[in-house]
C-alpha cells in the first residue's frame, strides 16, 4: 500500500527567518502521528503547509496524499481532501449553541432555509461519537474547554475526516478531559482516522502515539516508532539535542518563617450571585519557600490568585491577608503591587501581554515609577533595565526594541516573568508558569523560580501538571471545588494522594489547613 | 546600504509620512504654477485647519484607548456659543469667557467619562447621544442664532503675531519661533544622542544624526521664511501657535509620560493593563475629558476665527479629525496611533483639499478623492499588518537588493488612486514609529 502522507523537503521562509528547512515526515494510514520540538521549531508552520493555511507556493518541497501531489490553495482545499485542522485557540463562536457551532459554514440547510430539527439529529449523532454529553442546544461559551474540543473534533468529523491534526490537544485541559480526549482519539484510529497530533506532554505521546517525528530549529531530526523501549529522555535528548540531567534543576531550600498569610478566604463569582469561586481559604507562604498549588480546571485556583491579587477577580465576601503579620488592604492591583505581591497569569496572551508592545515596554509596564522622574518615562533607563532582564533570564532576541509578539511562548514568558520581577516583589504568584512553553524554556523558568525563592522571597506556583508542581514545591495545597482540601509536604507528597485531594468534592467551607493537619504550622 | 536602510527604516521611519506630505505639497506647486507655497496660501492652510487638527490631538489619543468620539463638533459649537453668550450678555470679560469655554468643556468629558469609564457604555453610543444632545443645547442656548465675540477671542482665532523690534523687512517674533525650534531640534537631538550613549543604548552615527537635522531644519528654515515675509499685518497665526503647542505638550505627554503609556497599554489590552496595576477606568475617564476639553479650545478657535459662535458651527468635524487620526496610522481597534502622525494626517487632507481647489476640481470630486485616500491609507495598513511585512520603504529597499515576494502588495495598492498613492506609505510609516 503506498504512504498516506509525506512531506519532502519542505521549506517554508517568512522574511528574514527560515521556518522550515528541508523537513520530511511519512505518516501511515490509521496511525497517531506525534510532532514533538520546542517552541519555535516548526510543528505549527508544518501542520499550516500541510493544512492549506500556507498555500500551495508560498513553499517549497512537495506533499504527497493519498498516492498523489497534493497542492491546497486554501484550508478549504485541504477540508475537501478529508484533511482537518484542530488549533490551539478554538474556533468556535461562544454565543452559538453546539449545534449551530457544528454546522457553522456548513448549514443543514435546504435552499438556504436551515432545517432545524434534522440539525439536531445530527448534531446528536455526532455528539455521540465524542462522546460529549450536553443539550445540543447549549451555548459553547457556558461548556467548558475540554467539551469545546470534542465539539471541534465532531465538526472535523462531520466533513468526513481521514486525517485529523490536533494543535497540542491537551494544553488547556485537565488530567480528567484529558484521558477522555486521549481515549477518543484511539477510538478515532480504529475507525481509520489518521491523527497527527503536537503535543508537549511527552508521557501523553508515549501513551497513544504509534510514531514521534522531532522537529528542532525548523528541520526534521528524527522519525521514533514509539514501543516500550522509548522512553521520555531519548524523545527530550532528540528535541533539544542534548540530554537534560534532570527534568528539574536541583535544589537546595532554605526556608525560613511564615511571613505572608491569608485567612477564611472568601469570594463570590462576578456574576452569579450566591456561587462562592473561594470557600474560606486559609494557607501560608514562608521566606524562601516554593509553595505549589495544584488543582484540576476550574478548582478555583485561579480564581483564588487573582482575588488575592487585589480583588481583580470576584466580589470579595469575608476574609484578610496578612503579610508580616500586618493586615493589608488590597483593593485595586496597584495596592498589591506596592505591598510586594506580583501575579504572573495563566493566560499570557489575553491577560499577560499588550501584543502590540515592544519587549522593553511590557518589562517595565508593571512599575513605570521606578523608570520615570516626575512621572517623565526616561527612555534610557527603560532601555537599560530591559537589557539587564535580557540578559539576567537569557530572552532569545537580538533587541528589547522586538515585538513581544514575535517571540516564542517560552520567551514571551520570560518577558511576562522579567516584567513581575522587575517590580521586585517579595511574593510571586505563578499561575502554570509553564504552559505551552518548550523543555529547554520550561528548564530555565524552573531555574528563576529556585533562585528567586534562594533569594529569599516566597514563590506560589499553580499548575494542574501534577509532575510539575511535585517536582518543584516545597510543600503543596491541594484545592478543588473553591476550597483547599489539604497540604502535604514535599516528602510526603505524590501524584496519587493529590490527585485525591483535588477530587475531594464537597468539602467546601472547610477550614482545611488548621494547625497540626500539615507539617507546619500556622503561627 | 544596510546605513541607508537604517535611516529610512529605522530612524526616520516616523518621518515617512512627513515625506508624503513634502510630495504632495510639490506636486500641487508645480501644478498651480507656485502658487501653495506663498505667505498668503500657507496661513490660510494653517489657519483653516488649526482647529480641526487641535480635535485630531485628542482624537488620537481616544481612539489609542480604544474609544472613539463623536460628540466633538457638537460640544465645540456649545462651548463656543456658551462663551460667546457669556462675554456678550452676562458681563464676563474675554479672558473668563475663554476660562468658562475650557471649564464648559471639561464638564461635558467628566459627562462623557463617566458614562463610558463608569457606567460602561460604549463611547459610540455616548457620544453620538452627546452629538444629538450638544447640537440641541447649542441651538437652545443660542436661539438658534449667531452671536458676535469680541477681538480679544477674534485674535485667537485668526490673529497674527504681532510686529516688534526692529524693521528687519521680516516679522521679528516669526523669526525668533523660528529660531528657537531649529535650536531645540539640535540641542534635543545632540542631548538624546548623549544619553542613550550613557545608557549603553544604541547610538546613531553623527551623519545620520546631521543629515536628519539639516532635512527637519530645513523644512523648518523655509516655513519661517514663509510665515515671515507675508503681506504686511501677517505672520505666523496665533491658532498655529496654539496648534503647536499643544502638539509638543501631547508628544511629550503621551510618548513620554506613565499617562501617556497607560493609555496605550489600556488601548492595547484593557485586561492585562488591569493586571498591570493601570487604572484602567481612570484612564478612560481622562481621555473622554481631555477630548473634550480640545474640542471646546477648538470651538474657541473657530468662533474666534468666524468673528461669531453660530448654530451650525461644527458640523462634521468629527469626521474630518477621525479621518486625520486614520490616515495617520492609528488602529480602529486600539493601541496603536502617534499625535504626530494625526497631524501630518490632518495635514495631508488639509493640502488634499487645498491643492485641489487651487487646480479648480470641484468639491464633488475632492470628495471623491478624499474618500479614496482615505479608504486606502487605512487598507494598506491593514494588508500590511495581516501579511506581516515591514514598512513599505523597507520594502522597497529589500526589493532593490533583489529579496522577496514583496513588491506584489505595494503594487496592487497603487495604481488605483494616484492622489492616493504618497498617502500610504506615510501612514504605515507613523504607525510603526
Amino acid at each position: 500500500m503506498a504512504t498516506f502522507l509525506e512531506m519532502r523537503d519542505i521549506t517554508k521562509e517568512f522574511p528574514g527567518v527560515k521556518a522550515l528547512d528541508r523537513v520530511s515526515m511519512t505518516v501511515e494510514q490509521g496511525e497517531i502521528h506525534a510532532i514533538c520540538g520546542e517552541n519555535g521549531a516548526g510543528k505549527s508552520t508544518l501542520m499550516k503547509v500541510l493544512s492549506g493555511v500556507y498555500p500551495f507556493g508560498s513553499y517549497s518541497g512537495e506533499i504527497l496524499y493519498k498516492g498523489g501531489p497534493a497542492a491546497f490553495r486554501d484550508i478549504r482545499a485541504s477540508e475537501r481532501a478529508g484533511i482537518a485542522i484542530i488549533h490551539q485557540e478554538l474556533a468556535l463562536v461562544p454565543e452559538l449553541s453546539i449545534t449551530e457551532n457544528l454546522f457553522l459554514g456548513n448549514e443543514v440547510a435546504r435552499r438556504g432555509v436551515i432545517d432545524w430539527v434534522a440539525a439536531k439529529a445530527r448534531a446528536r449523532a455526532l455528539m455521540a461519537r465524542v462522546g460529549l454529553d450536553e443539550d445540543p442546544g447549549t451555548a459553547i461559551g457556558t461548556i467548558g474547554v475540554g467539551k469545546q474540543q470534542l465539539v471541534e473534533i465532531a465538526k472535523a468529523l462531520n466533513k468526513n475526516v481521514e486525517l485529523l491534526i490536533l494543535d497540542e490537544p491537551t494544553a488547556a485541559l485537565n488530567e480528567e478531559d484529558s484521558a477522555h480526549l486521549l481515549d477518543l482519539m484511539r477510538d478515532l484510529r480504529g475507525r481509520g482516522i489518521t491523527c497527527i497530533m503536537i503535543s508537549h506532554k511527552l508521557n501523553e505521546i508515549r501513551a497513544i502515539a504509534d510514531a514521534i517525528t522531532i522537529l528542532r530549529d525548523g528541520q526534521s531530526v528524527e522519525t521514533l516508532r514509539v514501543d516500550a523501549g522509548l522512553d521520555e529522555d531519548r524523545i527530550i535528548r532528540g528535541m533539544v539535542g542534548r540530554s537534560l540531567g534532570s527534568r528539574y534543576p536541583e535544589r537546595h531550600p532554605a526556608v525560613g518563617d511564615v511571613f505572608f498569610e491569608v485567612r477564611d478566604w472568601t469570594v463570590r463569582h462576578p456574576q452569579i450571585p450566591d456561587r462562592l469561586v473561594c470557600k474560606g481559604s486559609n494557607f501560608f507562604v514562608r521566606r524562601g519557600e516554593i509553595v505549589g498549588f495544584a488543582g484540576l480546571m476550574g478548582s478555583g485556583r485561579t480564581e483564588l490568585a487573582r482575588s488575592l491579587f487585589g480583588r481583580s477577580y470576584g466580589l470579595f465576601v469575608r476574609g484578610s491577608i496578612l503579610k508580616d503579620g500586618r493586615e493589608l488592604r488590597l483593593r485595586r492591583v496597584a495596592d498589591a503591587i506596592l505591598e510586594g505581591i506580583a501575579y504572573v497569569t495563566e493566560d499570557r496572551k489575553t491577560l499577560g501581554l499588550n501584543l502590540l508592545d515592544d519587549i522593553k515596554t511590557t518589562i517595565v509596564s508593571a512599575d513605570l515609577d521606578r523608570v520615570s522622574r516626575h512621572s517623565v518615562i526616561d527612555p534610557n533607563r527603560e532601555f537599560s533595565v530591559a537589557e539587564s532582564f535580557h540578559r539576567l533570564l537569557n530572552i532569545k532576541t537580538r533587541t528589547v526594541d522586538e515585538g513581544v509578539s514575535k517571540l516564542s511562548g517560552g520567551n514571551q514568558q520570560k518577558v511576562v516573568l522579567a516584567k513581575w520581577l522587575y517590580t521586585e516583589p517579595d511574593l510571586l504568584i505563578l499561575d502554570e508558569p509553564t504552559r505551552g512553553i518548550d523543555v529547554g524554556a520550561k528548564y530555565e523558568i524552573y531555574g528563576i523560580i529556585n533562585k528567586l525563592a534562594e533569594s529569599g522571597k516566597g514563590v506560589v506556583v499553580i499548575s494542574s501538571e501534577l509532575p510539575e508542581v511535585l517536582g518543584i514545591s516545597d510543600r503543596i495545597y491541594a484545592i478543588c471545588e473553591g476550597a483547599i482540601t489539604g497540604a502535604l509536604d514535599r516528602a510526603e507528597a505524590s501524584q496519587e494522594k493529590l490527585m485525591k485531594l483535588m477530587t475531594l468534592t464537597g468539602a467546601g467551607g472547610r477550614p482545611a489547613d488548621k494547625p497540626g493537619q500539615q507539617s507546619g504550622s500556622v503561627r | 546600504m544596510k546605513q541607508l536602510k537604517d535611516i529610512f527604516v529605522g530612524d526616520l521611519r516616523r518621518f515617512g509620512m512627513l515625506f508624503t506630505l513634502v510630495a504632495l505639497v510639490a506636486f500641487f506647486h508645480v501644478r498651480t504654477g507656485g502658487y501653495v507655497l506663498t505667505p498668503a496660501n500657507v496661513m490660510n492652510l494653517l489657519n483653516g485647519n488649526s482647529y480641526i487638527l487641535v480635535l485630531a490631538i485628542g482624537m488620537v489619543l481616544v481612539i489609542i484607548a480604544g474609544h472613539i468620539d463623536l460628540s466633538v463638533g457638537s460640544v465645540a459649537a456649545f462651548a463656543g456659543i456658551v462663551m460667546a453668550l457669556a462675554i456678550r450678555d452676562w458681563g464676563f470679560p474675554p479672558w473668563a469667557g475663554v476660562l468658562l469655554c475650557l471649564a464648559v468643556g471639561a464638564a461635558i468629558g467628566a459627562w462623557q467619562g463617566f458614562w463610558v469609564a463608569y457606567a460602561g457604555i460604549p463611547g459610540f453610543v455616548v457620544t453620538l447621544a452627546g452629538m444629538m444632545l450638544f447640537r440641541g443645547a447649542n441651538q437652545l442656548v443660542g436661539h438658534s442664532n449667531t452671536i458676535p465675540v469680541p477681538d480679544a477671542i477674534q485674535f485667537l482665532g485668526g490673529g497674527y503675531l504681532p510686529e516688534v523690534g526692529p524693521d528687519t523687512g521680516y516679522n521679528n517674533l516669526t523669526l525668533a519661533l523660528g529660531l528657537t525650534a531649529i535650536l531645540w531640534l539640535v540641542v534635543g537631538s545632540l542631548r538624546a544622542r548623549q544619553a542613550a550613549r550613557r545608557a549603553g543604548g544604541e547610538v546613531r552615527p553623527l551623519w545620520m544624526v546631521a543629515a536628519r537635522l539639516a532635512l527637519l531644519g530645513g523644512v523648518v528654515a523655509y516655513s519661517t521664511y514663509l510665515f515671515a515675509t507675508g503681506r504686511p499685518g501677517t505672520s505666523f497665526p496665533i491658532p498655529g501657535l496654539i496648534l503647536f503647542s499643544l502638539v509638543i505638550l501631547y508628544s511629550f505627554v503621551s510618548g513620554r509620560t506613565i499617562v501617556g503609556r497607560h493609555v496605550y497599554a489600556v488601548g492595547g489590552n484593557r485586561q492585562a493593563a488591569e493586571l498591570s496595576g493601570v487604572d484602567t477606568r481612570g484612564v478612560t475617564f481622562l481621555v473622554m475629558m481631555n477630548m473634550s476639553v480640545l474640542a471646546a479650545t477648538a470651538g474657541l478657535m473657530f468662533v474666534g476665527r468666524s468673528t461669531a459662535s453660530g448654530p451650525f458651527d461644527g458640523f462634521n468635524w468629527e469626521l474630518d479629525a477621525i479621518s486625520a487620526v486614520f490616515i495617520g496610522g492609528a488602529a480602529v481597534s486600539g493601541g496603536v496611533g502617534t499625535v504626530i502622525g494625526s497631524i501630518i494626517g490632518g495635514f495631508v487632507m488639509a493640502v488634499l483639499n487645498n491643492g485641489l481647489q487651487l487646480l479648480g476640481v470641484g468639491a464633488d470630486m475632492t470628495q471623491v478623492i478624499k474618500g479614496l485616500v482615505l479608504l486606502i491609507a487605512v487598507a494598506f495598513d491593514v494588508l500590511n499588518k495581516t501579511q506581516g511585512r515591514p514598512s513599505i520603504l523597507g520594502l522597497l529597499l529589500r526589493d532593490r537588493r533583489g529579496g522577496g515576494q514583496a513588491p506584489a502588495a505595494a503594487s496592487a495598492a497603487s495604481p488605483a488612486a494616484p492622489a492616493g498613492g504618497p498617502g500610504k506609505d506615510g501612514t504605515d510609516a507613523a504607525k510603526r514609529s
